[in-house]
């Protein structure tokens, strides 16, 4: 073999692993996605999304109880867990040497490390066994918690990459230091902070665990934080255990639904967030 | 250019990192409405004296400074003075053009307006116009002042953030190799608006290129390994440096 062909050879190798490498990485999402969308599609209907559960043995029933509950639980742990991980996230890339930054990094590489039932375990100690009673409220801290380092971390690594120029450019025409941070390196970072927000909330969207110990579940629609409440992933916990058939195929669907929404809300972020300016202008 | 007053003046002006001086007891004086070259090979101290100059140079990692630097008379590192305050009076423009890149072209120049107060866009509208003319780029982008300032080129991107220090009308200019990541035409320009610049501000410029110190300067400053070596009129430096050191440096012997 000449020494041209082998070099093809080798490169269109290569390029085949590189391939394969791609394709294996995105296949376990399609199969998952397409598998529920075979079991779960078909329970969809209207009702679905706008009753609340019957009892067992009826047919019929939706999921709208757990749809409000995630929604609200999730909210609330983002409103509380992004602005404090991004600030944090902020704080250490901008002061990466203070003994400040340098803990809360560990300290958050360490939670980040924590598996999510321990911080349900920890939320349930603190505030439901405290209160005496489970709550929505105790379930949003045990998720917020989760939150925190994830988005701390994310942050601090997209605000590092802002060239240091921009920094300098913006201190030279008289900028105080914290204005700098925000005006031009969180501005300019916005899109990977975004992103690593949207992870977050998808992440802890699906967790389990910590709202076992915290929001416990309910059948009935719920507005009140300082209740008991539905959420996705515990639907889908209590269906997929159950004993009846039709369950299972509940447990489908509302696995597909919540699918479907972390995919949906990363897609419209995408869009409202797409960058003002590109290269071209 | 005896009779201009001096608009900024070191005395004894040593910079440190940590225990190490960057550049040691400087004493120099710019006169207004000049251009001033900095000139030396690379680690000579030049760059950190010029950012002694506008007070960025505390913002590296232990830097400070012993000595005094006078802006009109008065001490920029005296107690109680602002860094930011002092670098709204002393502009800079750096090696590589640093426009915000999710900031309009309009909006770049405006960063540096609305720190301490907010304009009305009238005012705005009136300052930003004067800058980009002043930058000489106004006629290029007077039609697109809304799209974003990092499709233009670097030429132009490097006349922008000159647009930008000048916007807020500080009295001194800071050119820290401003045409080392230009072409040609780009630095040809450059050297053109220091030109034009100076009868407004006083201008203090870096520079790695020999040439380009002969060309645009009034007065030029050599430094060799943190100290400043020699300084003066630039055709004098020029023509009959006195000493041995410059000579060889600007006949290419080393540097």
């Amino acid at each position: 073999m000449s020494r041209r062909t082998w070099r093809r050879f080798t490169d269109r190798m290569m390029v085949g692993v590189l391939y394969a490498g791609a394709v294996v990485a995105v296949l376990p999402l399609l199969l998952i996605l397409i598998n529920l969308v075979i079991k779960g599609a078909s329970s969809l209907n209207w009702a679905f999304f706008t009753r609340i559960p019957v009892p067992a043995g009826e047919t019929g029933g939706g999921v709208a109880n757990a749809i409000v509950g995630s929604g609200l639980i999730v909210g609330v742990a983002s409103l509380v867990g992004l602005p404090i991980g991004i600030g944090a996230g902020l704080f250490c890339a901008e002061y990466p040497a203070s003994r400040l930054a340098k803990v809360s990094r560990f300290v958050a590489d360490v939670l980040n490390g924590t598996p999510s039932i321990v911080v349900g375990v920890f939320a349930w100690t603190w505030i439901v066994a405290r209160q005496h009673h489970f709550s929505a409220l105790a379930g949003s801290a045990a998720l917020a918690m989760l939150m925190i380092p994830m988005v701390l971390r994310t942050t601090e690594e997209v605000v590092r990459l802002v060239p240091h120029a921009l920094r300098e450019a913006a201190l030279a025409l008289g900028y105080p230091r914290w204005r700098t941070a925000l005006a031009i390196v969180a501005r300019t970072a916005l899109p990977g902070i975004v992103t690593g927000s949207l992870l977050s909330v998808a992440r802890i969207a699906g967790e389990t665990a910590p709202l076992l110990f915290t929001a416990l579940g309910s059948q009935y629609l719920s507005f009140n934080l300082d209740q008991p409440m539905a959420a996705l992933p515990l639907t889908v916990f209590t269906y997929a255990t159950g004993p009846y058939a039709e369950w299972h195929q509940m447990a489908w669907a509302t696995a597909l639904v919540l699918i479907l929404l972390v995919l949906g809300l990363s897609i419209a972020m995408r869009i409202a967030t797409r960058r003002r300016f590109t290269a071209n202008g | 250019m005896a009779e201009a007053p001096v608009r900024l003046a070191t005395e004894s002006l040593t910079a440190w990192y940590g225990s190490k001086a960057g550049v040691r007891d400087v004493s120099l004086r710019f006169p207004a409405n000049a251009v001033h070259a900095l000139i030396g090979p690379s680690g000579c101290g030049k760059s950190t004296f010029l950012r002694a100059l506008n007070r960025m140079h505390e913002l590296s990692e232990g830097g400070r400074i012993s000595g005094r630097v006078l802006l009109d008379g008065e001490d920029i590192y005296a107690r109680g003075t602002s860094a930011m305050a002092v670098r709204r009076r002393v502009g800079m423009v750096f090696q590589r053009p640093t426009p915000f890149p999710t900031m309009s072209i309009y909006d770049n120049v405006a960063a540096g307006l609305q720190i301490e107060r907010r304009r009305p866009r009238t005012e705005l509208d009136g300052i930003v116009e004067r800058a980009l003319r002043q930058a000489a780029l106004w006629d290029e982008v007077k039609d697109r002042l809304q799209t974003s300032a990092i499709a233009l080129s670097g030429g132009q991107q490097q006349r922008l953030c000159i647009a930008r220090a000048v916007a807020p009308a500080p009295e001194v200019l800071l050119f820290d190799e401003p045409t080392a990541s230009l072409d040609p035409l780009g630095t040809q320009r450059i050297e053109e608006l220091a030109f034009e610049l100076k009868r407004e501000y006083t201008i203090v410029i870096v520079t790695h290129n020999l040439q380009q110190a002969a060309r645009v300067s009034d007065t030029t400053t050599f430094f060799y390994l943190g100290q400043m070596i020699e300084t003066g009129a630039t055709r004098q430096m020029f023509t009959t440096p006195r000493q041995e050191q410059t000579e060889a440096y600007i006949t290419g012997r080393f540097g």
